[in-house]
């Protein structure tokens, strides 16, 4: 195709973004640095942001374990899937695609239902005892009501919440870096004296780290950024810092610090996709982000 | 030649009822340069990951050493590969590649050092060290191999059709550098390739191979001069292969003429195969000739013109470094030692003949061979 005719096919999303995208980020940028009040120019937003600092800093340490949780599950399920016949891996691809095809807040409410003080696994739980207690003996003692469990509100429901939403990002990815290691490189691993165990760590690994890095920044970007799953799941000790952006815009207080804030978010996402492009170097898989 | 280093028993191998090796019995000796070759699909890959422990024979056991190898996984052997279009790891640069096996054999750091250093001499790559593999040549990036697998100074290497990626005149300079490196270093060299000029020019000993049976094993000379059957006289070189009758030692009948040989040894008037290579055969004057043909086709070659020649409907291939005009009659003689005498077998009636002659014949055999299991 002609350089001329390229440029005139894409101009029409070049205007949609223009106007949807740069134009936005200006009006960002503009009230990120504009007091609230007077409407003059000021880094009054940004010297606030400073008590948030800890809320930010929770936000990438959550988004950082789920990554990390995202990983070690995801690894062996990619590894697997790329080891089956083509009919399978097809099948099990289709699997780890399908909960994204639901709604995101459907799937995080189901969570809910099931996590809550009166949901189903506590309900469950309580049940089971229950009956257990009727056998009598022994069991008799178990207290009345016994088996509930503090599941929903805490850091790990949050976590869980990423991990479970977020999870297809990292096992695609990784399924298709590891797909396409050369078989002929396991088994010149293994003419060359190396264990199944050695084989992994000498040069499966290091052929999946495209992979690995390309799911660790899909999964932390959205959850660094994410506010609906620890609004639902968490409770006001695990605020995130997409939480503090949604208040600030939706309940009025100042979309002039939100905006500041959403600016430093940005800015954090781009430097975490930075330094893991950097050390994915260029190869193929991290093309993907 | 030296001790017996390895030796098959019966190795049969079936894939999916599919058998590919059928009874495959030979042994190797230390210090030897063996080639096994065939066409496509003959086995010979097979029995080369067989032997590397790649894959676990149906039945038949391989012994190495004197010791059953059956179940020992590839990194327990002693034995290297240098495989099909190589293999090298991609996130490893050129050191790396040939310190791999080294480092995890745990040899200490200085002696991995020297040694790398001192294989990088013998394959030509001194100040590649640093150098990422995907900016190497298909040249370098084959000696990197090589030198990744003699550096564990392995008791046996296999080469799967080593140089099958590589132009010509590169395959030529690699054929006489691997003999040298294999001469120098006195290592046990198992070779496979589909090409005979290749199996001719290196090996000590070759193992002609075609539906997962050998059909001849020997010395390159001896396979050239005294193919056993059909198949291998085909092969191995240009062959025109007769129906012919044994009326005694040293003579048979073919043409309704008889010609004096130098084979014996095969019941009388037995139906045998008589080969008789295209470079044997003189041209004679009409007059002067043994059979009377005529030119139908001739090509230039380079050194010599390929001449089929026309005699009774059966079509030879002759060769000769003088012109023959097409539709010209022409003689030939043919002198006892040119006459080659082969039992028939199933291969018989299915070479031989020049009739479907076309100017790439020779290529027939080369192309897509990559694709073997």
């Amino acid at each position: 195709m002609k350089k001329r005719n390229a440029v005139l096919l894409s101009t029409p999303y070049l205007i949609w973004m223009v106007l949807f995208t740069l134009i936005p980020l200006g009006v960002v940028v503009y009230y990120a640095l504009t007091d609230p009040g007077t409407g003059e120019f000021s880094f009054i937003n940004i010297r606030q942001m400073g008590m948030y600092l800890p809320v930010l800093w929770s936000s990438i340490l959550y988004s950082l374990v789920s990554a990390v949780v995202c990983l070690v599950i995801g690894y062996p399920v990619a590894y697997y899937i790329a080891h089956c016949s083509q009919t399978a891996q097809k099948f099990l691809y289709m699997l780890v695609m399908l909960p994204m095809c639901m709604s995101f807040l459907l799937r995080t409410l189901a969570w809910v239902g099931l996590l809550n003080d009166q949901g189903i696994i506590n309900n469950f739980l309580v049940a089971f005892f229950n009956w257990l207690r009727s056998l009598g003996g022994i069991f008799s003692r178990i207290p009345q009501d016994f088996g509930r469990l503090t599941l929903i509100r805490t850091p790990g429901a949050v976590v869980l919440g990423m991990v479970y939403n977020y999870l297809p990002y990292m096992i695609l990815p990784l399924y298709s870096t590891i797909v396409k290691i050369d078989h002929r490189l396991i088994e010149a691993a293994e003419d060359l004296g190396c264990n199944g165990v050695q084989t992994f760590r000498r040069v499966i690994l290091p052929l999946s780290v495209p992979g690995i890095l390309s799911g660790m920044t899909m999964v932390f970007v959205p959850a660094v950024s994410t506010f609906y799953i620890s609004q639902k799941m968490g409770s006001s000790s695990t605020v995130l810092i997409g939480d503090v952006i949604e208040r600030q815009f939706k309940q009025g207080n100042n979309p002039n610090l939100g905006a500041a804030l959403s600016i430093v978010l940005m800015l954090l996402v781009f430097v975490c996709t930075g330094i893991m492009n950097r050390f994915g170097g260029d190869d193929e898989g991290s093309v993907m982000v | 030649m030296s001790k017996e280093l390895i030796r098959l028993r019966d190795l049969v191998m079936e894939f999916d009822g599919e058998r590919i090796l059928d009874g495959i019995n030979l042994y190797i000796n230390d210090h030897e340069f063996l080639t096994l070759l065939g066409p496509s699909g003959c086995g010979k890959t097979t029995t080369l990951r067989i032997i590397g422990g790649f894959l676990t024979p149906t039945s038949g056991t391989v012994t190495f050493d004197g010791a059953t190898i059956n179940d020992v996984p590839p990194y327990k052997r002693q034995i290297n590969t240098v495989f099909q279009r190589y293999a090298l790891f991609p996130h490893l640069d050129v050191y790396d590649n040939i310190a791999f096996g080294l480092r995890v054999a745990k040899v200490p750091k200085n002696e991995i050092d020297q040694r790398v250093r001192e294989m990088l001499e013998i394959v030509s790559l001194k100040g590649y060290e640093n150098r990422h593999i995907d900016s190497l040549s298909g040249g370098q990036q084959q000696r990197v191999a090589i030198a990744r697998a003699l550096v564990n100074r392995p008791k046996v290497l296999l080469l799967d059709e080593p140089l099958g990626a590589l132009d010509l005149r590169l395959r030529k300079d690699m054929q006489n550098e691997l003999k040298r490196i294999q001469q120098a270093l006195g290592i046990t060299f198992i070779y496979v390739t589909h090409d005979q000029e290749e199996a001719l020019s290196m090996s000590d000993t070759i193992v002609v191979m075609d539906k997962g049976r050998i059909q001849q094993i020997g010395k390159p000379e001896d396979i050239y001069n005294e193919p056993k059957n059909a198949f291998v006289a085909d092969f191995i070189g240009e062959s025109n292969i007769l129906d012919g009758v044994m009326l005694s030692d040293y003579r048979v009948r073919f043409f309704d003429r008889t010609f004096e040989c130098v084979d014996k040894g095969f019941a009388e008037n037995e139906p045998v195969d008589v080969v008789i290579r295209p470079e044997d055969v003189d041209v004679v004057p009409p007059k002067q000739g043994h059979l009377v043909g005529k030119v139908t086709a001739i090509t230039f070659k380079g050194l010599n013109y390929d001449i089929i020649v026309e005699f009774k409907g059966f079509k030879w291939l002759i060769q000769s470094t003088d012109y023959q005009a097409v539709g010209s009659t022409i003689g030939i003689r043919l002198n006892p030692e040119d006459i080659h005498i082969m039992h028939k077998s199933e291969y018989s009636g299915m070479f031989g003949d020049y009739s479907s002659y076309s100017a790439e014949y020779d290529e027939l055999t080369e192309d897509a061979e990559d694709e073997e299991a």
